[in-house]
């Protein structure tokens, strides 16, 4: 009940611009169960933001239910226009790249096919941005999907997701069970990716939340319960400790 | 010997026709999760309109024959399309009710049909030389199984074909892994729903035609027996996989046929047997995933 | 209180009003072909209630335990043509023929529900089809020429109680199949009621909860499956009784796709809604065969004719109208009209689904 209340549009978000995507009293069930209850959050036009929270507080929820993946009601902007009511295939043409928990590439396809299954019509395709970042992804462009290691997969995941011009990264977990030298990596794309396209990212590492995020959102039991600067949160342990379970300012490996 | 080689040919040819049914259904179930009772009648339908049309042309010759087999794959195309677009694309991500309008559509199909051809088999045959055999090693094995064979193997390679170098085809082999994460790259599937009926409803109109010749006779049922077989051997296959569908097609008819000449006609009992034993062993079929 | 009243009252005057019909001289023109004490009328009710029995045996599949199966008929046909020929060939009586028969019926059930229930959803209804298809291959091949064929399968009344056989005895035959229907309601209520109803609908709704909660939803599905199986072949067995015979069509796959339109027709996950469904359909394709042959169907232009003097085809439209427009089917159609006349523009319950999301995907 101490909690900030969220705050109104473009007050803590530390940038003029408005924000890119409004997300006002989410809700959305997964075969008749409530798994969002009330979220509010907001992802600056520049830069990362993340959303955090123990698992299973619907963190990976909220993002499917922007995307229209699961069930949702609320408002969702995205860039002024409400997306709430738009089929998945939609709202990632008005410019939403979507980087899923569990990387879902294509495994039958080769790195290649899925490269050009994301290719979106109108507007460009950023290969050289994409081969710059992942340059054995262009070596390995007819491996099968399947065959890669879980990172090369989350880079083929990420290269989907930066091959279009966006509007706005959803970025699921893309550390998650990758070894210390490629969370690095990932860290690094991101950093770069969050130079062209604002990101919202959900992220356990701490650290890596630390590195690249300006602003968190987060998340207990479906609901939105802070909202503010990452610094601010990351360096009061018992924030962490009560809403994360973890000590945000004193464990810099921090995943949980 | 020549028997079993007979028996052999005869079976791959009935495997080709299993296989123009059980293409499309594994593809449609593989990619919407549909399970489509209505199949049967694309087939049937096929099977009625080259009858009619062959029976025009004259039954013996072999442009008949050939106009027949594409009047067939076009009217199980159109039919398909529009079942896709109408009924089942309505019922949008609800797979049992998808399945329930299918089951009305052939319900009601089939009546139709009984109503317009009657219940009885109607006859049919071919150019000449489908009507005769050719001796293979000893085995006179009739001309209109390998016609079978050649047309069904044609389909898969076309097919394999459309999958593999177009982006409709990657799309449809994309959906078939993971539909959701297809359309979060923005593709609208719905428009590769349509277009694997559209596919599975030709290669079931073009197996009704090659099904009334190696049958010899069209009738309204001929569709549903056909698709039964079909749904064991897309089980059998792995729901969704296409090789998996040629590969069981051909080793559920050629055990058919064996186990009805040699196992006192326990052919269809065979291929239950065999069903059950693969879902025990490998219940998501000989080359499906999961 | 009005609630208790419909729910107990209700069905003690119906069962009351329907076991004196055999003593009555009503007439209903149009659905019935004579007064309700002749013979042809009775045989059509008494198919109409046997039919309704086996609908409720197919709700519990489909209804609670959300199992789309297209094998049910196997069952059913497994009881007619199990009990005639055992009757026949090792000449029991009746009763202990039945028992036998329902013995095996169980250990049938048991063992293809076993085998079936290692896939669910769709796959799961591909299987049971494959099965009953086997079946029916079975009895139209007739091994051992104990089946009968394409011909079917001959009561053996010799071994059956005077009082069962004969037209004159129809209202006999009828009683009992009254005495089926309302045995196998009450068996339906009790098992949706018993702890096994509550977790198949719970594994319906969501099977990985379930599985949290550490009970096996294999084993419930299984019972499930086997209670509805052995329902079926009960009634098999009385409609060998009641129509003097089985015909191959009694294990067909049509068969279980006329009880899914049943059921569907009626309003998925109702047993009121089941027992409707089956005696509309029993009397539509009984009545729409009579009027195809009315002057009025068969003196129009052929693009109606055709269609309309074709039964199963209106019957297949009426269905697909039902699945796309009427999700609830007539029973939800019931619930509908009460609740908008109750509330008056407030909103009406809402139609949904026709069944719970299914796991497939």
């Amino acid at each position: 009940m101490t909690e900030q209340t969220p705050a109104p549009v473009g007050a803590t978000t530390g940038s003029s611009a408005a924000p890119v995507l409004v997300v006002r009293d989410l809700r959305a069930h997964v075969a008749g169960q409530q798994v969002v209850e009330h979220v509010d959050l907001e992802v600056a036009a520049t830069g990362v933001t993340a959303l955090l929270g123990r698992n299973g507080v619907g963190k990976t929820s909220t993002i499917k239910a922007v995307m229209g993946l699961i069930g949702r009601s609320g408002t969702i902007e995205l860039a002024g226009r409400d997306i709430s009511a738009l089929p998945t295939h939609r709202v990632a043409q008005l410019g939403v790249g979507y980087v899923p928990e569990d990387r879902e590439v294509f495994s039958g396809l080769t790195v290649t096919e899925n490269l050009r299954l994301a290719e979106r019509k109108g507007g460009e395709h950023r290969y050289d941005l994409v081969y710059e970042l992942f340059p054995e992804l262009k070596e390995r462009g007819q491996q099968a999907a399947g065959t890669l290691s879980g990172g090369q997969q989350q880079m083929v995941s990420l290269a989907r997701a930066l091959l279009n011009d966006n509007r706005v990264l959803l970025v699921d977990e893309p550390t998650k069970g990758l070894a210390p030298r490629l969370v690095q990596e990932v860290g690094r794309v991101l950093t770069r990716a969050a130079e062209v396209v604002p990101v919202l990212l959900v992220e356990q590492n701490l650290q890596v939340v630390r590195d690249l995020t300006s602003r968190v959102v987060v998340l207990t039991d479906g609901r939105s319960v802070h909202h503010g600067p990452a610094a601010d949160f990351l360096d009061d342990p018992a924030a962490t400790q009560r809403l994360l379970g973890v000590h945000g300012g004193t464990d810099p490996a921090g995943a949980v | 010997m020549s028997t079993a080689l007979l028996l052999l040919i005869t079976g791959i040819g009935l495997g080709a026709i299993y296989f123009l049914v059980a293409s499309g259904l594994s593809l449609i179930y593989g990619l919407m999760g549909v399970l489509n009772f209505a199949h049967g009648v694309f087939l049937s339908l096929g099977a009625f309109l080259g009858y009619e049309v062959a029976t025009r042309m004259g039954t013996s010759t072999w442009g008949g024959f050939a106009v027949s087999l594409l009047v067939g794959a076009l009217a199980g195309a159109v039919f398909a399309a529009l079942t896709e677009r109408f009924l089942v694309q309505r019922l949008y991500e609800r797979h049992i009710e998808q399945v329930l309008v299918t089951v009305g559509l052939a319900l009601a199909t089939v009546a139709l049909f009984d109503g317009i051809w009657g219940t009885d088999p109607r006859f049919i045959t071919g150019p000449g030389w489908m009507e005769t055999t050719t001796r293979v090693a000893g085995a006179n094995v009739p001309n209109d199984r390998f016609v079978a064979i050649i047309v069904a193997a044609l389909v898969l390679l076309a097919i394999v074909l459309f999958l593999r170098r177009t982006r409709y085809g990657m799309i449809i082999r994309a959906g078939v892994e993971n539909r959701s994460m297809v359309t979060a790259l923005g593709i609208d599937v719905r428009n590769a729903f349509t277009l694997v009926f559209t596919i599975g409803g030709a290669a079931a109109g073009l197996g009704g035609v090659l099904a009334s010749h190696y049958f010899g006779y069209v009738s309204p049922l001929l569709g549903q027996t056909l698709l039964i077989f079909a749904f064991i051997v897309t089980v059998i296959g792995g729901l969704g996989s296409l090789l998996g569908a040629a590969v069981a097609s051909v080793v559920v008819a050629v055990l058919q046929q064996f186990a009805n000449y040699y196992l006192w006609g326990t052919g269809d009992l065979a291929v239950v047997v065999l069903l059950a034993v693969v879902l025990l062993t490998r219940p998501s079929g000989l080359l499906g995933r999961k | 209180m009005r609630a208790t009243l419909t729910r107990y009252a209700l069905p003690v005057v119906l069962v009351v009003l329907l076991t004196g019909l055999p003593l009555l001289d009503l007439s209903l023109p149009g659905v019935l072909p004579g007064p309700t004490y002749t013979p042809g009328s009775l045989h059509l009710m008494a198919l109409a209630m046997v039919m309704a029995a086996l609908a409720l045996s197919y709700h519990l599949l489909f209804g609670v335990a959300g199992l789309l199966s297209f094998g049910h008929a196997l069952y059913f046909g497994f009881g007619a043509y199990a009990l005639g020929i055992l009757m026949r060939e090792l000449e029991l009586g009746l009763v202990p023929a039945a028992l036998l028969v329902l013995a095996a019926g169980v250990a049938l059930a048991t063992l293809l529900g076993a085998v079936s229930l290692r896939v669910t959803g769709i796959p799961f209804a591909m299987v049971t089809l494959a099965f009953a298809q086997a079946g029916s291959v079975l009895v139209r091949r007739d091994p051992g020429r104990v089946t009968g064929g394409e011909e079917g399968l001959r009561l053996p009344t010799e071994h059956v109680p005077d009082w069962l056989v004969g037209v004159a005895d129809t209202r006999n035959v009828y009683w009992l199949a009254l005495a089926a229907l309302v045995f196998t309601f009450a068996v339906v209520t009790w098992v949706q009621h018993s702890r096994a109803g509550h977790v198949a609908e719970a594994v319906r709704e969501n099977e990985l909860r379930v599985r949290v909660l550490g009970m096996r939803p294999f084993l419930v599905k299984l019972a499930i499956f086997v209670a509805a199986s052995v329902i079926a072949v009960g009634m098999g067995m009385v409609h060998l009784i009641l129509n003097s015979g089985a015909v191959p069509h009694a294990v067909s796959a049509d068969l279980t796709i006329s009880l899914l339109l049943m059921v569907v027709l009626g309003g998925v996950g109702s047993r009121w809604g089941a027992v409707l469904g089956a005696v509309v359909y029993v009397l539509l394709s009984q009545r729409l065969a009579v009027l195809a042959q009315s002057p009025a169907i068969s003196d129009l232009p052929p693009v109606l004719r055709i269609p309309l003097s074709e039964p199963l085809f209106i019957l297949g439209a009426i269905f697909v109208l039902v699945v796309l427009f009427l999700p609830g089917g007539l029973a939800g159609l019931g619930v509908r009209l009460r609740g908008a006349r109750r509330t008056r523009g407030a909103q009406a319950p809402t139609p949904g689904s026709l069944v719970a999301e299914d796991e497939t995907t």
